[in-house]
C-alpha cells in the first residue's frame, strides 16, 4: 500500500510514483546521493558527520528510540575492521513501515548507510531484511547493484579513499531477529539467540568487531538529515524528538497505511488522516507502539500527541510507531489471546522465565477466552508477568508482558465477565461483523 | 567436485556460491540461511540428507545446520504440498479479518492448520507476522509470493488460479 497522505513528507518524498519511482535514476533525480557527494567532496571529518547527527535529535526507529548521534560516537576509532548493520526484520506485529520504505525508495536507506558507514570507518555493511518479504529483498539487491555500478558503493567510491561494500540478507521467520543481536547472530548463520549486553554492538558486535546497528527507517532520515542540517531536522519535530516519523496504522480504520508527520503530532489528527474509525465506529483502545507496547484506552490516546514523550508519559511506548486501532466490536480477552499466542511462539527459548512463562501466559489467556478461566486468574497473569519481566537477556519477555498487564488493568471488567459468564462481553455476531471480512470486496482493498 | 553435492544442481549450488561471496572468506556459514532457503526451493522442502550436504558444502558441522533449519519457521522440515498457503492471524490481521480469512481457506480446502490435502496439492500454516498489516488479510504463496487483501472473492480466485 502506497502512501496516502503525509504532512511534511521527507522520507516518503519518493512514494509518490508508487513502484514506478524506486531507482537509482528516480532517486538521483530528486536529490539523492548528493549528501554523500557532498560529504566525499568537501572532506567532511568522521566527528562533523556525528555532530550533525547528534543535533537533530534523531531517536532509533526501530523500537528502542536510542539517540543515533550518540550510539555511532560509540564506535571505537581504531578497530581495524567494523561493520554498520541495517536492521529490517520487520515483524513487530502492526510494523510495515520499513517493507515500504525498501519498495519505494531502497537508495536513500543505501546512502544513509553509506554515509553512516563513513561516520564510524566500516568497510562493510548488511541489511538483514525480513523473510516474508522476499520481493522487497530482490529489489533491495536490485539497488545494490545499481549503486555499486554508479560507483556509490566498493573500493574507493567517487575516487576518495572511502571504501565500502553493502550486501543484503534475509531472515526466514523468527521475531526474534528483530533484537539487534539476534539479528547478529542470524547472520553469522545461527539461531537468532541474544547475546548479553553488555558488551554492546559497538564494542562487539558482527563476527565480534565494533559494529553500528540502526533500524532502516533511521538510516533512510540520514541524506535527509545532512541536506536539512541537524538543527532544521530536529525543529520539524519537538525537542528531543527531533524530524518526521513513519507511522504504520492498522486495525479498524477507514485508510490502514503508512503516514509520516512530523513528531509530535496529536493522535487524533494522524486518526483522522486515516480515515477515521471504520463505518463510524467507536474507538475501544490503541497499541500505540507495535504490539509490545501496553494498550492505552481510548481516552488516553485520544490526549497524546506522537512522540516519544509524550506516549511515555501516558504509561505506552511509541516503538516502532505502529499504531494498532481497536473499535467497540473488539474482544479484549480475544485480542489478547492473538498476542500472547505470539510471544510464546515466538519465545526462542534461551531464558527459562520467558520461555515457560510466554507459554503460561498464552493458555491461560486462553483458558478465559474459552470460558475456563477461574477467579484467581488475573491475579496469577500478573504474577507471571513478575517473574519474566527484567529477568531476561533480552526484551521478548518483557514485551509479552506488557500487553497482559496493560490489558487486564484497563479493561479488568472485560476479563472478569469472561471469568464469571464464561463468555465474551462484546457479542460474538458484533466481533465477527466488525473484521469486516464478510461484506468487503476487492474494491476495498483496491481503494 | 564431490560427489555427495550431486544431490543440488549446478544452478543451486551457483546461487549458493554467490551467497557465499558477501561474507568475508573465512565466514562461509553466514550463508546456510540463504543455502537452505536454495536446496528447499529446489527439493521442495528439508530432508536431513539435504540439510547435511548444505553444511557439508559451507563447511559447517550438519547439526549447525540442522539448528537453523529447525529454529527459523519458514523451513520445511517434512513435505509440503505444492502450494503451501501461510495465513496471519496476528492481531492487527485478525482485527482486518486475518482469522476469518484462514477459517475460509480451512473450510474451502477441509484441512486445518499443518494438514495437506490429499491431492498434495495445499498445505495450510499459521503464520506470525508478515510486516504487511496495513494490507490485511494477508497471506504468503510458497513462503515468497505475499498476497494482500485476501477477501473471499480473492482467495476463491487464488485457489482456482493454483493449479
Amino acid at each position: 500500500m502506497a502512501l496516502i497522505d503525509t504532512i511534511n513528507p521527507l522520507l516518503t518524498t519518493g512514494w509518490s510514483k508508487g513502484d514506478a519511482g524506486w531507482s537509482l535514476k528516480d532517486y538521483e533525480a530528486r536529490g539523492g546521493y548528493a549528501q554523500l557527494k557532498r560529504i566525499l567532496a568537501s572532506k567532511m571529518t568522521q566527528d562533523e558527520v556525528i555532530a550533525e547527527v547528534k543535533k537533530s535529535a534523531l531517536r532509533g526507529r526501530g523500537g528502542a528510540g536510542f539517540p543515533a548521534g550518540l550510539k555511532w560516537s560509540f564506535m571505537p576509532k581504531a578497530a581495524p575492521e567494523k561493520y554498520v548493520v541495517c536492521n529490517t526484520d520487520e515483524g513487530e506485529p502492526g510494523t510495515f513501515k520499513d517493507r515500504d520504505l525498501l519498495r519505494y525508495d531502497p537508495h536513500s536507506t543505501i546512502e544513509g548507510m553509506i554515509i553512516a558507514a563513513y561516520a564510524v570507518g566500516a568497510k562493510r555493511g548488511y541489511n538483514y531484511i525480513h523473510g516474508e518479504i522476499f520481493d522487497i529483498y530482490q529489489r533491495f539487491e536490485e539497488a545494490l547493484d545499481q549503486a555499486r555500478a554508479a560507483g556509490y558503493l566498493g573500493e574507493r567510491i567517487l575516487g576518495s579513499d572511502f571504501s565500502f561494500d553493502l550486501f543484503a540478507h534475509h531472515g526466514w521467520g523468527a521475531y526474534i531477529c528483530g533484537e539487534e543481536t539476534g539479528l547478529l547472530e542470524s547472520i553469522e548463520g545461527k539461531k537468532g539467540q541474544p547475546r548479553y549486553k553488555p558488551p554492546f554492538p559497538a564494542n562487539f558486535g558482527l563476527y565480534g568487531r565494533p559494529t553500528t546497528i540502526n533500524n532502516t527507517e533511521t538510516f533512510a532520515a540520514i541524506p535527509f538529515i545532512m541536506g536539512m542540517g541537524g538543527e532544521a531536522y530536529l525543529n520539524l519535530g519537538k525537542p528531543n524528538n527531533g524530524g518526521t516519523k513513519l507511522f504504520s496504522v492498522s486495525g479498524h480504520v477507514n485508510r490502514p497505511g503508512n503516514y509520516e508527520v512530523p513528531m509530535g503530532t496529536p493522535f487524533a489528527k494522524l486518526l483522522e488522516m486515516a480515515g477515521g474509525m471504520r463505518g463510524g465506529r467507536k474507538l475501544k483502545a490503541v497499541i500505540p507502539g507495535g504490539s509490545s507496547a501496553p494498550v492505552l484506552p481510548a481516552d488516553v490516546i485520544m490526549d497524546c500527541t506522537m512522540d516519544y514523550d509524550s506516549i511515555a508519559k501516558a504509561g505506552s511506548m511509541l516503538g516502532s510507531g505502529a499504531v494498532i486501532v481497536m473499535d467497540e466490536t473488539v474482544c479484549m480477552v480475544k485480542a489478547l489471546e492473538r498476542l500472547s499466542y505470539f510471544y510464546f511462539e515466538e519465545s526462542c527459548g534461551q531464558c527459562t522465565p520467558c520461555r515457560e512463562g510466554s507459554g503460561w501466559l498464552y493458555r491461560v489467556v486462553h483458558r478465559i477466552e474459552h470460558g475456563e478461566g477461574r477467579a484467581e486468574d488475573l491475579d496469577l497473569l500478573n504474577r507471571v508477568t513478575d517473574n519474566m519481566m527484567g529477568k531476561t537477556i533480552c526484551a521478548l519477555a518483557d514485551a509479552a508482558a506488557f500487553p497482559v498487564r496493560s490489558f487486564i488493568k484497563h479493561f479488568k471488567s472485560e476479563f472478569e465477565y469472561h471469568i464469571e459468564h464464561k463468555k465474551c462481553l462484546v457479542d460474538p455476531e458484533v466481533q465477527r461483523a466488525g473484521s469486516g471480512f464478510f461484506r468487503a470486496s476487492s474494491a476495498a482493498g483496491a481503494a | 567436485m564431490n560427489k555427495q553435492y550431486d544431490m543440488l544442481s549446478p544452478e543451486a549450488l551457483g546461487k549458493i556460491d554467490r551467497e557465499v561471496a558477501k561474507y568475508p572468506a573465512d565466514q562461509k556459514q553466514s550463508a546456510v540461511m540463504a543455502a537452505l532457503v536454495i536446496a528447499q526451493d529446489e527439493k521442495g522442502w528439508l530432508p536431513k540428507e539435504t540439510i547435511a550436504v548444505v553444511a557439508s558444502y559451507l563447511g559447517m558441522a550438519p547439526i549447525a545446520a540442522y539448528e537453523v533449519a529447525s529454529f527459523y519457521n519458514m523451513y520445511d522440515l517434512h513435505p509440503v504440498g505444492k502450494y503451501k498457503l501461510t495465513v496471519c492471524t496476528n492481531l492487527p490481521c485478525a482485527l482486518s479479518g486475518g482469522v476469518h480469512a484462514a477459517d475460509y481457506v480451512k473450510e474451502k480446502l477441509g484441512i486445518d492448520f499443518n494438514q495437506t490435502t490429499p491431492d498434495g496439492k495445499f498445505t495450510l500454516k499459521e503464520g506470525e507476522c508478515m510486516g504487511a498489516c496495513g494490507d490485511a488479510p494477508v497471506l504468503l504463496v510458497n513462503n515468497k509470493r505475499m498476497c494482500s487483501f485476501m477477501f473471499p472473492e480473492e482467495i476463491d480466485k487464488l485457489l482456482a488460479e493454483c493449479n
